[in-house]
């Protein structure tokens, strides 16, 4: 596993979110995560990544412990994360988002973004344009471009379909299967579409109240009720 | 439709920043009581085309009329007042506020403070959805349109059902153009759909004539992955 969760409980001030969350992630593998809203899943990952204290628990990563480490700690020992809402630099140029992404690999390794550009040829030509003109579907292209310029082992990716038209949700869905065939990028993907969630996933963890409910197919996830 | 009376009308509507053509030559019309949907690619302007009816944005060229006032000149709040109100992409709430309390002022701003009361605890016994709160609270003052944008993002199946419940239920009394990229939802509220592309109409008709026009597809919906669309 190159992702061991155990026990892991976080939430803001008060007011307990993850209830002891338990599972692993195998390298190369993508594991879906879905549930409503409300239920936990982003804090879920910004607990992994550590934006948010585990209040008890553990977070194995690479054969480490990285539960008390800082999130920039995490990022560069290969954590990515492609945040809800995208969350580029918007005064920033496509070319700077990218260096900033890269940074975490060892920065300004020109032929790192040069190799992840040629799996987005949509941000090619808007390298100097900058971020905050860019539509929603180029931001969330990019915000994707970015977190891979930094060479994660795995990438998490916080609900990417959110306000996405639907021609660049599959431009999406094919590039990361397409990486998936080249590396072995391990990935965990939050999102409420199941059909976007079936296309990408090995596997699907259910969240609901902090705790996960079970563990589906994407068939099974396809077919299934709602959650109730 | 019959002795339809139109409620917005865009003529040769446009606006730019700088060099970019926002929004360009859009002829639009929606009668009173109709829903109408919006859809199209990120940045073909259906956003800056909300700010362009409720005065956010002033138009470079072309003209807005609502309920029969041209908007040129007017604030914001008096469009407001003609009767146009807007849940945004990102639900402009008063954070630090109760989800009564941002009920109640939205209810106050037509009513008095007894009937605001009533209002917001009617509305707060019927809603149960963070997003259905924040829809309702732009129909609180009883608008005569609703612009909504994105209202089914981030929404899992039985929210999304609740949420064109909510929706329908609301045009009951009042028009709306409603701004959405999930094609499922749309399929469940809509009749006409118009489509933005580039900052123009590329086209407008009944949803299904709209959904398998081959245009569309290239432009917005894609290739459907299994017949899905994403």
């Amino acid at each position: 596993m190159i992702l061991s969760v155990a026990d892991l409980a976080s939430g803001y001030g008060r007011i307990p979110i993850l209830n002891g969350i338990s599972f692993g992630v195998a390298e190369g593998e993508c594991v879906g995560i879905w549930g409503h809203n409300g239920m936990g899943k982003t804090t879920l990952l910004t607990t992994l990544l550590g934006y948010q204290p585990a209040t008890r628990g553990s977070i194995t990563f690479g054969g480490d412990d990285v539960t008390r480490l800082a999130t920039h700690s995490r990022a560069r020992r290969g954590m990515g994360l492609v945040p809800q809402g995208r969350q580029i630099f918007p005064a920033l140029t496509v070319a700077e988002n990218l260096r900033m992404g890269s940074v975490v690999s060892g920065g300004q390794r020109e032929g790192v973004i040069e190799e992840i550009l040629e799996l987005f040829p949509r941000l090619k030509p808007l390298l100097s344009r900058t971020g905050g003109l860019l539509s929603g579907g180029e931001q969330q292209l990019l915000a994707l471009a970015r977190c891979l310029c930094g060479k994660p082992k795995i990438m998490m990716l916080d609900e990417p379909t959110e306000g996405i038209q639907p021609s660049i949700n599959e431009e999406i869905v094919e590039t990361l299967i397409e990486l998936r065939k080249r590396t072995r990028l391990t990935l965990i993907v939050v999102e409420q579409r199941r059909e976007f969630i079936a296309a990408l996933a090995d596997r699907v963890l259910l969240m609901q109240k902090g705790e996960i409910s079970a563990e589906v197919r994407p068939d099974e996830l396809l077919k299934m009720d709602e959650l109730h | 439709m019959m002795n339809a009376v139109k409620l917005v009308e865009t003529k040769d509507l446009g606006i730019h920043f700088g060099g970019l053509k926002a929004v360009q030559g859009v002829n639009f019309s929606l009668n009173q009581g109709e829903l109408r949907c919006l859809i199209g690619p990120n940045g073909a302007g259906k956003t800056t085309f909300f700010r362009l009816l409720t005065g956010v944005h002033k138009p470079s060229v072309g003209s807005v009329t609502i309920n029969g006032t041209t908007i040129k000149g007017l604030q914001t709040h008096q469009i407001a007042n003609l009767g146009v109100g807007i849940k945004t992409q990102i639900p402009s709430l008063f954070d630090n506020l109760t989800v009564r309390e941002n009920l109640w002022l939205s209810a106050r701003k037509r009513n008095a403070r007894a009937e605001a009361d009533r209002i917001a605890d009617g509305v707060l016994e019927t809603i149960r959805l963070a997003h259905a709160a924040k829809t309702e609270v732009a129909k609180l003052a009883h608008p005569k349109l609703i612009l909504l944008d994105e209202p089914a993002a981030g929404m899992t199946g039985h929210e999304r059902e609740r949420t064109a419940e909510l929706i329908r239920d609301i045009n009951r009394t009042c028009a709306m153009i409603v701004v959405e990229h999930d094609m499922e939802f749309i399929k469940m509220i809509a009749k006409t759909v118009t489509v933005f592309n580039r900052g123009e109409v590329l086209m407008e008709d009944a949803v299904d004539k709209v959904l398998s026009d081959q245009r569309v597809k290239d432009v917005y919906l894609g290739k459907q992955i299994g017949g899905v669309t994403l």
